[in-house]
């Protein structure tokens, strides 16, 4: 929505058409998915603190749950872990996503690696294009330790509130793109019988 | 985990939106009619777990996010970030100085 001068920083549907368009990092399908694979290794809900306790309970509450979903969901393991090498991910695990990740066209992938990114994690990035999620909740979920520290020690309008706005544009833009780009929609008409 | 809110007040919200970035003629954009083209279209079904539905009604709620998260952020950037140039007058006026001023004009100006 652009008034009287063109703002291209907030213009993230037509950034993201525009990356998959050129492809500037002249890759293909698979090394795309490898990329977003690796990211499983750091993901961010994988990654948990010992401490203060209010975190570690919050983290608990909050993510867990995604990742029992997604666990089921796809029939793998994954597991959460708060020392600093981080979760081991069983090879079946990467390759199940794998599988999944192929079947998305060229254009898809270039949207959920964006959200990868933006969300600095695979599992909230699967929720929300799995649309297990709301975008304003992946967001939440992304930014659940700034968000405790926040509720401690209050917010600051223009750095907290302006991060916040800022991933979920690009979060948004991100789900429609991987949407759009994938979507085949057929409306069935059916006969009206008397 | 996945309660959406209701497809009316998404669709109101959407609107809204359009309105405060179109102005009052609004009504008439292509946006508008699109928008409410698509929500008329996904009403009518006979499923009661629709999934075309339900996948239309996430598209629109995460274009909704789209729409006013960009709004909140360059609302924010405005108010707080980047205030721009100022005029000299003003850049005099900081530091407790003012520009002379010169009867008949500068030279440069009309």
């Amino acid at each position: 929505m652009q008034k009287d001068t063109l703002k291209f920083y907030t213009m993230h549907l037509t950034t993201l058409c525009n990356t998959a368009l050129d492809n500037p990092t002249q890759r293909d399908k698979g090394q795309i998915i490898a990329a977003g694979l690796k990211f499983l290794e750091t993901d961010t809900i994988c990654y948990r603190v010992e401490e203060p306790p209010g975190l570690v309970e919050l983290q608990k509450n909050e993510w867990d749950p995604v990742l029992d979903w997604i666990e089921k969901r796809y029939n793998v393991l994954i597991g959460s872990s708060s020392n600093i090498m981080g979760p081991q991910i069983p090879k079946e695990t990467k390759d199940t996503f794998h599988q999944h990740l192929r079947s998305y066209n060229f254009w898809a992938l270039t949207g959920l690696e964006f959200i990868i990114t933006q969300l600095k994690s695979l599992v909230l990035s699967f929720g929300l294009v799995d649309r297990h999620l709301t975008v304003e909740q992946a967001v939440l979920l992304s930014r659940l330790e700034e968000e405790y520290q926040i509720q401690r020690w209050g917010n600051v309008e223009w750095a907290h509130d302006y991060d916040m706005y800022e991933l979920r544009s690009r979060t948004a833009a991100g789900a429609l793109f991987v949407h759009l780009s994938s979507e085949s929609s057929t409306v069935k008409h059916k006969l009206l019988q008397d | 985990m996945a309660a959406l809110s209701s497809p009316l007040r998404v669709c109101r919200g959407i609107l809204k939106e359009l309105r405060s970035s179109k102005g009052p003629e609004y009504k008439q954009t292509l946006a508008y009619n699109f928008v409410l083209d698509q929500f008329r279209k996904n009403q009518v079904t006979n499923e009661r777990h629709c999934r075309a539905r339900r996948e239309a009604l996430h598209a629109s709620h995460s274009y909704l996010c789209l729409l006013a998260s960009t709004r909140h952020h360059l609302t924010l950037h405005k108010l707080f970030h980047g205030k721009g140039e100022r005029e000299p007058e003003q850049v005099a006026r900081l530091v407790g100085l003012q520009l002379p001023t010169q009867p008949g004009g500068k030279g440069w100006e009309k």
